[in-house]
């Protein structure tokens, strides 16, 4: 997996409530094999209208926003399917952290395993940096996972928490099936224990 | 573990590989569902890697969300499906994994044949590629929804990376009253919790009317729990769950099967076991219930209006609000008896399976379809299907003017053909009313098998208490 260590960028501001996973890629795109490509369908029912023209009032179709690499987003982000191809065409795109106060779980899993960084905060730190999203091209705001800080156009920096594990592996780039792998041995003894007390399984 | 301990407290515990100081835990997972939409990714990594599926026996695969339901034996015209499906087919093939092909009775949504099928099974963990496995968790097993990285870490090392979530029981005591079932409750704890009430949390639904339920109800009620934010749900294992194993083909059988049920016996929350929230509802007090937005916690009783935004204090909610009821095209203060329905759909892993169809055909019976409306009812499974013909039921829904279909996930999120015109307006026996999800533009109401079927013969949404 990529490395997540710092970001820099765009963030844009994507005042909805409970975006939904059909929303973020709607179901036409998750006919694919393949884990790339899906960035030209990212929000594609808000970003393209019947003909498939872009719509000009869409945030991320609006020039300034166009290379955001950053969403702060309103509650609840990322609910409704398990579907990977979510965070996938974010990625895609260009977005590699969502700011929100809060995440559906199967989303926010799903972002940590592709190098995708889900920040969760309070309301008034979420207000603040949807303000500063909103100042177009000059919403740069700076991410740094080590320190765990984020840093506003104005300088003002905001805290976050973040899973220790989570982000040992964003900052090492870390594949987990492989370290699952090396506890085998563990693995393989539950086997044994689980069998002898549950054998019908 | 010393003290009482609930239900999932117990199935976590007995499928810990590992779980460190601070939390994190290796579980074991001990039944793998999958289908061909959040596979392929996963197999494309492990040929990458080189890596095996650690345990095919304890895996099988289906094809449902894709497959149309109109006749297959001309094969699947839209060339990414059949692309799509031909990969599950050589995935399962190349990497021993038994798979139910779109020609094999058993096939069906997956969380419909798991059950059926004896593959589910009291106190396991399970998981698949699709937030509604959840519908497992009726059984009493540890059910949740992943996306394709972490079931390729499943194919490859049967377990799963976690950490232990927090409690959270809804209990729902009383007597439902007629014509207000599973979905009607369901659809009332959403609209009570709303859908991130759940998030971060384990549900056990309990209650004397939650055991009074089928386990078919049961899974309509654990199935949505994902539309409140918990990635689980559960219901505590008890007679009705053990007749439904009996003779089932993966169940245990003779001996075997009289051990097991000793355990599932043991699956159980302990007096005084503590949870970090709970819920209480009254069943003789609900209502049928519809939903009138574009979110699953946006419902209101049949008997209700659309809600009007301008008394909402709060402004993220008022505009989302607003939003919702632009999209639906659907005004403040309509009575919801009075919404006119385009399409009627019954199925889905919500409500496909043979208590849904019997609860549909028993309104539809002697009656016609309204000529404003087109309505399918696409079968959980090959097996549901069978059942349901052997019944009669078929002939009841075909005479009344419905489109008798092929097993599949079909218009509950609308990968096939079954879709909604931009515009069109459903009611639905499905899960989601996001704003596309049957379709682009596409108008999704919530609601019960019955209060469906009562919709596409009225032509608009009615009280199916009043049913004659």
């Amino acid at each position: 997996m990529e490395k997540f260590k710092t970001l820099s960028g765009v963030a844009a501001p994507l005042e909805i409530m409970n975006i939904d996973t059909d929303m973020i890629i709607p179901k036409q795109y998750l006919k694919t094999i393949a884990r790339t490509g899906l960035g030209k369908g990212l929000f594609s029912e808000l970003r393209y209208d019947d003909d498939g023209n872009d719509v000009p009032d869409f945030v991320l179709n609006q020039p300034a926003y166009k290379n955001a690499k950053i969403l702060v987003a309103g509650d609840n982000f990322g609910c409704g399917s398990s579907r990977e191809h979510a965070p996938w065409a974010l990625k895609d795109f260009g977005i590699r952290c969502i700011i929100s106060t809060s995440f559906a779980d199967i989303f926010y899993n799903n972002c940590f395993k592709n190098s995708v960084l889900p920040i969760q905060l309070p309301q008034e730190d979420v207000d603040k940096l949807m303000d500063d999203a909103n100042r177009g091209a000059n919403a740069i705001v700076s991410i740094d996972l080590e320190a765990q800080e984020i840093r506003g156009p104005d300088g003002g920096v905001i805290h976050f928490d973040i899973d220790p594990f989570r982000k040992h592996c964003l900052l090492n780039g870390l594949d987990d099936i492989g370290l699952t792998l090396e506890e085998a041995d563990s693995i393989d003894s539950f086997e044994k224990t689980a069998s002898a007390e549950r054998p019908w399984l | 573990m010393a003290g009482p301990r609930t239900l999932y407290d117990k199935i976590w515990s007995d499928h810990l590989v590992r779980e460190d100081e601070d939390g994190s835990a290796l579980i074991y997972i001990d039944r793998h569902l999958i289908h061909e939409v959040t596979s392929p990714q996963a197999f494309e990594g492990l040929r990458m890697a080189g890596r095996k599926v650690r345990c095919p026996e304890k895996t099988l695969a289906v094809v449902d969300h894709n497959i149309p339901t109109l006749d297959r034996s001309q094969g699947i015209s839209d060339p990414e499906s059949a692309l799509q499906i031909e990969t599950l087919a050589k995935n399962c093939a190349d990497f021993g994994v038994e798979y139910f092909d779109e020609s094999d009775e058993r096939q069906g949504v997956v969380h419909v044949i798991g059950p059926e099928q004896g593959f589910t099974l009291p106190g396991t963990t399970i998981v698949c590629g699709d937030s509604h496995t959840a519908t497992h968790g009726a059984f009493g097993a540890l059910a949740m929804g992943i996306g394709t990285s972490e079931v390729e870490h499943v194919l490859a090392t049967q377990t799963l990376i976690g950490r232990k979530e927090k409690n959270m029981r809804i209990v729902v005591d009383g007597e439902l009253p007629d014509g207000v079932g599973a979905k009607d409750i369901i659809l009332s704890i959403i609209g009570e919790i709303g859908t991130a009430g759940g998030t971060g949390k384990v549900i056990e639904y309990a209650g004397s009317a939650i055991r009074s339920l089928s386990m078919e109800g049961r899974m309509t009620v654990c199935n949505m729990s994902i539309e409140g934010g918990a990635r689980a749900g559960m219901i505590a294992p008890d007679e009705t769950t053990y007749e439904y194993f009996r003779g089932r083909p993966r169940a245990p059988q003779g001996a075997e099967f009289d051990s097991a049920v000793e355990y599932w016996k043991t699956l159980c929350t302990d007096d005084g076991a503590e949870f970090e929230s709970e819920i209480r509802l009254d069943a003789s007090k609900l209502p049928p219930i519809v939903t009138w937005g574009t979110s699953p916690e946006n419902v209101v009783s049949i008997l209700g209006q659309v809600p009007d935004p301008t008394k909402i204090a709060d402004e993220a909610r008022r505009r989302a609000m607003q939003r919702a009821l632009a999209y639906m095209d659907l005004a403040p203060g309509t009575n919801m008896v009075d919404v006119e329905i385009d399409r009627a759909f019954i199925g889905s892993c919500t409500n496909g399976r043979i208590e849904d169809m019997r609860a549909a055909a028993a309104i539809v019976a002697g009656k016609k379809v309204s000529d404003r409306v087109n309505a399918l009812v696409v079968p959980g499974s090959g097996l549901v299907k069978a059942q349901a013909e052997a019944e009669g039921l078929d002939k009841i829904f075909t005479t009344a003017g419905f489109e008798w279909r092929e097993p599949g996930c079909s218009m509950c999120l609308a990968m096939n053909d079954d879709k909604l015109k931009p515009g069109e307006r459903c009611a639905s026996t499905s899960n989601r009313n996001f704003e596309g999800r049957q379709g682009y533009r596409g108008r999704t109401h919530l609601v019960s098998p019955a209060m469906a079927a009562a919709a596409a013969i009225a032509g608009h949404f009615v009280d199916i208490r009043d049913w004659n």
